[in-house]
């Protein structure tokens, strides 16, 4: 039984650290971006088996579907610049693998050498107890399901769930903002009225190959 | 999973993920590969919070709630970004961060 769990963690582990060096080491941005996806549900699998199932479904919500979805619209808009021929990584991108290399060292040092006992013992004894409540016991002592999440929403962090509320409406004004393409050329298709009223003043209108009318300069200030 | 896998090993996962992340976004010359080096991170971020309410804290939710105004950040971080990377386009017609150095003085 324990080692059918060590098995998954370690697949999906595997799964989730390939996919990502896929990602910071494929070619092609699309293949990449492919590998990302793949890496996020891995990540949801790890919460499923941590038993946080709400994350692992807005895991796969927002990022495996809506996320990795923006990400490729934003490869496909910019596309052609971005072909295969072209250099992915800097030059002197082993520097950047010596910093990476040394944080995670410096990071994991002290963590497998110091503090992982006192983490494990710790562990245990909250784990003891919840094992130790049985059927119709107490709240607060089993492991906090979606329903707690709701509550906590709801009281303890109501303001903070506002003010995420409130950023997610600055992001989407701001990116609109930032991303909206001011057309000043824009083809203005003219109404039958406006094309008439030119007609009367004698302004001759060019038109295009489709035969739409394409408004002169004179045409639209004279509008 | 809290019993067989010792919590040091989640972490060392949560830990080369995020070194994996912090090497795609300083190396990759591609914004939107910049960008998904960020994604990397701040899910590595994201195991992090949820193995240590798991293992340390199981009948409490700060976790869990931490680990969801992530995923909120991150979301409203990933499409100012991106409309940021559309308009770098329209302006410049390259993506590449390296072409991109008007301010560099």
């Amino acid at each position: 039984m324990n080692y059918i769990v060590v098995v998954i963690f370690l697949i999906l582990s595997a799964i989730t650290l390939v996919s990502g060096v896929m990602v910071v080491t494929v070619k092609n941005i699309i293949h990449s971006a492919l590998w990302l996806i793949a890496s996020f549900i891995g990540v949801a699998a790890l919460y499923l088996l941590m038993e946080a199932e709400f994350l692992a479904v807005v895991q796969i919500l927002v990022y495996a579907g809506a996320v990795s979805i923006l990400v490729l619209f934003a490869i496909m808009l910019t596309r052609h610049v971005t072909g295969e021929g072209t250099r992915m990584l800097y030059e002197r991108w082993w520097v950047a693998l010596v910093v990476a290399l040394v944080l995670f060292g410096a990071v994991i040092t002290p963590t497998i050498w110091q503090q992982g006992a006192n983490w494990d013992a710790a562990a245990t004894a909250a784990q003891a107890s919840i094992t130790a409540t049985g059927e119709g016991s107490p709240a607060g002592t089993a492991v906090a399901s979606t329903i707690n999440i709701g509550e906590s929403f709801m009281r303890e962090y109501l303001l903070p769930f506002e003010i995420a509320s409130v950023l997610l409406l600055m992001a989407l004004i701001g990116a609109i903002a930032i991303a909206f393409e001011e057309r000043t050329g824009r083809r203005r298709v003219l109404t039958l009225a406006e094309e008439y009223a030119l007609k009367q003043r004698g302004i001759v209108e060019p038109r295009d190959a489709e035969g739409a009318v394409v408004p002169s300069i004179e045409a639209e200030q004279a509008l | 999973m809290v019993g067989s896998v010792p919590i040091a090993w989640v972490l060392t996962l949560a830990a080369a993920l995020f070194c994996i992340g912090l090497f795609g976004a300083l190396s990759r010359r591609n914004t939107v590969g910049i960008l998904m080096g960020i994604e990397l991170m701040l899910n590595s971020v994201n195991i992090n919070l949820v193995a240590f309410w798991r293992y340390l804290q199981p009948t409490g939710t700060v976790g869990l709630v931490f680990a969801i105004f992530t995923i909120t950040v991150a979301a409203a971080e990933v499409a100012v970004g991106l409309a940021m990377v559309i308009a770098v386009y329209r302006a410049r017609l390259t993506i590449n961060a390296d072409e991109v150095d008007t301010l560099r003085g």
